[in-house]
């Protein structure tokens, strides 16, 4: 399946029931050089528009929100040692956690591509 | 004045350049009714140095100096011989009149002493890693409770009757507007309190000093472990940092956070600041910390430096979700601990706390034989207690009149309690001389 | 062209060496600038910088507690020491050596008769909890400067413990807490305003104390917008924190409109005191409504920063907050001064106790002996001069930088980064820049309402040559900024100083904050490089 994504720059891929979720190329941009990210413990049952990661530049820290209501079920432990991955691969090997999905009719009020990249264009 | 550069002719030249006519349309954004017609009105003008100076002089006229009196006050603050090196280092201006190092480049001075400052914390105490300085003890205590909050996700701190009174009291303080709860233990004179049966899945976080308010050294082992069962965190508090080259450091006991007031290494009496708080704690709780935090990197040509890290946790950048209001840490007074401690190095820091250790030792022996008066303690490092068989305050001021200054009626710090009515507080260090023990002595046993 | 003023006596035209294209020396060092490395590195056992006598024998009575092992603490004797620090101070840029533009840190000149004085016998060595009859002329000292700054903000009352500008927004916002708590409404009023200029402390004081932060928006004047501010008003408003002047360097033109609208809907008005020493002297806090206000003694004060602290912040009150103001206070009973302490029968109900003691006694002491050194007529035009210093250096600068706002400022002056535009060099660089010129860069970046910005306050500490030296440096820096030929070496920048730019992202990613044997491994110790 395609990604969707959110107005806080979340990006999630869902296949199945499970949707993997990060954070954009823009915002890892806009963060700059990434040197920590706290993600959340398995088996957290997290509600849409939770604060539920913290990733963290040099200058700036940024939540990390649930797009979608679900449990935990895996948290990208690499990253602790490896946090340049977000920054290397936003979309990629620096993805946060993934999540069980509770409700997937959530998704539909996600942005699809095109309505991302109009959205980050008109941030200017 | 002799602090403002600027002429006359100066600032006519600076209003030309800027197109005002007078310095009054700067201030035209100020509203009418706020507008003084001149200066502040009933306040003196400006004065020589030599008028300043006198008008201290007068001020400490008007006290008694413990240098000019046998003096025997702890109580969280107390009394040592500073090196003259340490008070003339810190006075040169690159580190008296520099700020924050904001700018690494510029401010390596700063950023080196507040990183060797963080290590000889974390050997002190036996902890992984420290920050850069808080506020002083009392402060520090405050703020390591709430960080046992952050990481526990509890928020109830139960503290201990040994510690400090006024540390307690900026704990409550902090409970009470902050949204908490502190439970406190009562009064532990005797030092035989146990806390162990009181905490239980609530508790965040178990408050204690060592040695405690009431000078008795304790072991927290066990305490530290029912902490841990029981997923709370242990706060040892020290402060008389001396202790530490005698005493088990809190680390080995077990603690996770310890706090300590670290105004006995190079920093002066000062009439109670400004002073410099200790605060170590184990690596995992590291972001957790509040206060300012000095790291080693490399520069553009792989030189090794030092920078400000982690600011994310801080108040600048993170804003209502940062770890902590703080900005500022106590520098200067952390530049004066850490000269003051690498002239002491191992071997001078433990035969300081030796030395302190034997004048208590024979300042208990000799108010121990005074008819009436009771030493409570069986242990201690350099401050007792003792019971005297009427109220401490009146004797503590009857003594003052004769121009000792004997130590601290505990009624003063805990007016709440009769119970501590008769008890003294006595702190002997380095500084106690038999010249100062005798006449001590002497004037107990004459207003008892 | 901008006119060299280059000061090094040198005839135009010498040769200028490029020292990071210099050869190499065997020791690191460059002249005056000596590699230094940790105490840890340089500590011999049997070496001591004190001798202490040989303590008498005695049975401790450490209940089984002696300290085993080493501690770890390295041993240097007090040459060592004084050459270590020396060399260290030396790496450090200061006050002392020259201009220090730090917005809204006000680096103004550190008087030495403040050092002094804050040190004599008598002073600077009273035990906090002495007797008090022993302690009269300390209590009276704290009682004078209490009077000077309640005169000059024109407020009743003032609360002398907090230990810093951030402790005291702590302790104005517990006071208005607690003013609320008795008036049965802090369950009700939980919003605390504040611009989105605000400083970071002002969102971190009111969300640790419960409240929820709302951002008022500035007008394009760069101050509060009062319609906004009037609609976000409401029964469920605390207070509002402001700064005036505000962090754009402006004052806040109706702010006395602005208290009046807040106490009308029950709020209080907090006054963030970081830039008192605009007006101090000149125009009195108490006049423009303010319900409390911290003063940072070591900016408006000349306590020394001291490489980050010990400050001072006292906080004055309004006759409403005045009753919940924390312990201790300073009392005067005839010719006699006490200590309003716990236990102590007093009228009002304090909120609680902020530190141990009675707060900053040595920065009381600097502050005061500043003050008087001033009077009111020096204080007035130290403001002045602050002021009319930062209008000077945005007027010789605003043809090649851009003001962020127009009209005069008050004691510093704000740039955003359009003149950088598509130069290829950041605010960051341009400060990086500045550093190989001699100074210590501006404050960046803050306030965050302005893009790129460069908050600059000159003081009134520095001759007009200086500033005049100091513009003449920045017009040379926007110059070559914007021929396009020396983004590398903005970029590069600084390359003169005792370290260049430093791997922060290296700090954070691995954290390394305290020494470690293993910190060094062969080869890296950069002493035993340079012998290698």
């Amino acid at each position: 399946m395609s990604m969707k994504y959110t107005n806080e720059h979340e990006w999630i891929r869902v296949e199945g029931d499970v949707g993997t979720i990060g954070i954009t190329q823009y915002a890892q941009e806009q963060l700059g050089d990434v040197v920590f990210v706290e993600v959340p413990a398995v088996g957290r049952k997290v509600a849409k528009g939770e604060s539920v990661a913290v990733v963290e530049s040099v200058k700036a820290a940024s939540d990390i929100y649930a797009p979608v209501s679900g449990e935990v079920v895996e948290g990208n432990a690499a990253l602790a040692d490896a946090p340049g991955d977000v920054n290397a691969e936003p979309t990629g090997k620096g993805w946060f956690f993934k999540l069980k999905l509770s409700d997937k009719s959530e998704l539909d009020g996600l942005m699809d591509e095109a309505g991302y990249e109009a959205f980050v264009k008109s941030l200017g | 004045m002799r602090y403002l550069p600027l002429t006359d002719a100066d600032r006519r030249e600076m209003l030309r350049v800027i197109g005002a006519k007078s310095v009054d349309e700067l201030f035209r954004d100020v509203p009418a009714s706020a507008r003084l017609p001149g200066k502040v009105a009933g306040l003196p003008d400006h004065q020589g140095e030599l008028e300043v100076e006198r008008a201290f002089q007068a001020f400490a006229a008007k006290n008694v100096s413990p240098a000019n009196a046998p003096f025997f006050i702890g109580a969280g603050a107390y009394r040592h011989h500073v090196p003259s090196t340490v008070d003339y280092m810190i006075q040169r201006g690159e580190f008296l009149t520099s700020y924050t190092p904001y700018q690494p480049e510029i401010t390596q001075g700063t950023l080196q002493y507040l990183f060797e400052f963080q290590t000889q914390v974390t050997l002190l105490t036996g902890m992984e890693v420290a920050n850069a300085s808080m506020y002083d003890g009392s402060t520090g205590t405050s703020e390591a409770v709430l960080m046992a909050n952050r990481v526990t996700r509890r928020h109830k701190a139960l503290i201990s009757g040994g510690l400090h009174p006024q540390y307690r009291g900026v704990i409550q303080t902090t409970a009470r507007w902050e949204g908490f709860n502190a439970v406190v233990a009562k009064t532990d004179v005797d030092g035989f309190e146990d806390l162990i049966a009181a905490i239980d899945k609530e508790t965040s976080c178990v408050v204690v000093q060592n040695p405690s308010f009431f000078g008795h050294v304790r072991d927290f082992t066990k305490l530290a472990e029912a902490c841990h069962a029981a997923g709370a965190l242990l706060i040892v508090v020290v402060t008389e940092v001396v202790s530490l080259g005698l005493i088990t450091p809190p680390g080995e006991m077990g603690a996770d956070i310890v706090v300590c007031e670290g105004q006995s290494i190079g920093n002066g009496l000062g009439f109670g600041g400004p002073y410099v708080g200790l605060f170590a704690t184990r690596e995992k709780y590291m972001r957790q910390m509040p206060g300012r935090l000095v790291g080693e990197t490399v520069d553009a040509d792989g030189k090794r430096g030092f920078v400000l890290t982690l600011s994310t946790r801080e108040q600048h950048i993170r804003r209502e979700k940062a770890t902590s209001n703080i900005c500022t840490n106590a520098g200067l007074c952390a530049l004066a601990f850490t000269i003051h401690l690498t002239l002491l190095g191992e071997a001078g820091f433990r035969r300081l706390a030796e030395l302190n250790h034997a004048k208590a030792s024979e300042l208990a022996d000799r108010v121990a034989a005074i008819p009436g008066v009771a030493v409570v303690n069986d242990s201690f490092f350099n401050e007792f207690t003792v019971r005297l068989p009427k109220p401490a305050a009146p004797v503590v001021e009857a003594l003052a009149a004769k121009g000792i200054l004997a130590g601290l009626p505990v009624s003063r710090l805990i007016p709440d309690d009769p119970s501590v009515a008769n008890l003294l507080l006595l702190a002997a260090t380095e500084t106690a001389t038999e010249h100062g023990m005798a006449p001590l002595v002497a004037g107990l046993k004459e207003v008892l | 062209m901008v006119q060299s003023l280059d000061r090094s006596q040198g005839r135009a035209g010498t040769a200028v060496t490029d020292a990071t294209a210099a050869p190499k020396t065997f020791t690191g060092n460059r002249a005056l600038q000596i590699e230094e490395p940790l105490i840890f590195e340089m500590g011999q056992a049997g070496r001591c910088g004190v001798d202490l006598p040989e303590p008498p024998k005695v049975k401790d009575r450490l209940n089984g507690l002696r300290r085993g092992g080493e501690i770890g603490l390295p041993g240097l004797s007090e040459p060592q020491v004084v050459q270590h620090y020396t060399r260290l101070s030396q790496k450090n840029y200061a006050i002392d050596m020259g201009v220090y533009p730090l917005g809204s840190c006000t680096m103004k000149h550190n008087p030495r008769i403040n050092e002094k004085v804050a040190r004599l016998a008598g002073i600077g060595d009273l035990h906090p909890l002495q007797p008090i009859s022993t302690v009269q002329g300390a209590l009276e000292l704290i009682d004078t400067l209490a009077h000077w700054l309640k005169t000059l903000t024109g407020m009743p009352a003032v609360a002398m413990s907090p230990a810093a500008g951030a402790h005291g927004e702590m302790c104005g916002m517990m006071a208005i807490a607690a003013a609320l708590d008795a008036r049965g409404e802090r369950a009700q009023r939980k919003i605390v305003l504040a611009p989105e200029s605000a400083h970071g402390t002002n969102p971190a004081t009111a969300a640790a104390l419960g409240f929820t932060v709302k951002a008022i928006p500035a007008n394009e004047r760069g101050r509060v917008d009062l319609a906004a501010l009037k609609a976000a008003l409401g029964p469920e408003v605390a207070a509002i924190m402001l700064t005036n002047p505000n962090t754009c360097g402006l004052f806040e033109s109706e702010i006395v409109e602005i208290a009046k609208a807040v106490h009308e809907a029950g709020a209080y008005f907090y006054c963030d005191g970081a830039n008192f020493n605009a007006i101090a002297g000149r125009v009195r806090p108490g006049d423009l409504g303010v319900d409390c206000m911290h003063i940072n003694l070591h900016k408006t004060f000349s306590t020394p920063h001291g490489g980050g602290g010990p400050g001072a912040g006292p906080v004055v009150l309004s006759a409403a907050l005045a009753p919940f103001a924390p312990y201790p206070w300073i009392v005067k009973n005839g010719d006699a001064w006490t200590v309003a302490e716990e236990g102590t029968a007093v009228a009002g109900t304090p909120f609680g106790r902020l530190k141990a003691f009675h707060g900053q006694m040595g920065m009381f002491s600097r502050a005061l002996a500043y003050i008087m050194s001033h009077g009111a007529d020096g204080l007035k035009q130290a403001s002045e001069d602050a002021v009319l210093s930062a209008n000077y250096v945005m007027a010789a600068l605003k043809d090649v930088m851009t003001p962020a706002f127009d009209g005069p400022c008050m004691h510093e002056a704000l740039f955003d980064d359009s003149f950088l535009k598509d130069t290829g060099v950041s605010t960051l660089d341009f400060a990086k820049a500045m550093i190989d010129e001699g100074y210590h860069p501006m404050t960046m970046y803050f306030p965050l309402v302005v893009h790129g910005a460069m908050l600059i306050e000159p003081t009134e500490s520095q001759a007009k040559e200086d500033l005049d030296q100091f513009i003449g440096a920045l017009r040379s820096l926007t110059e070559r900024a914007r021929s396009g030929t020396a983004v590398e070496d903005f970029k590069a920048a600084p390359r003169f100083s005792p370290r260049r730019r430093l791997d922060e992202t290296l700090a954070a990613r691995k954290p390394i904050l305290r020494w470690r044997p293993s910190n060094n491994p062969p080869g890296t110790d950069p002493l035993r490089q340079a012998a290698e």
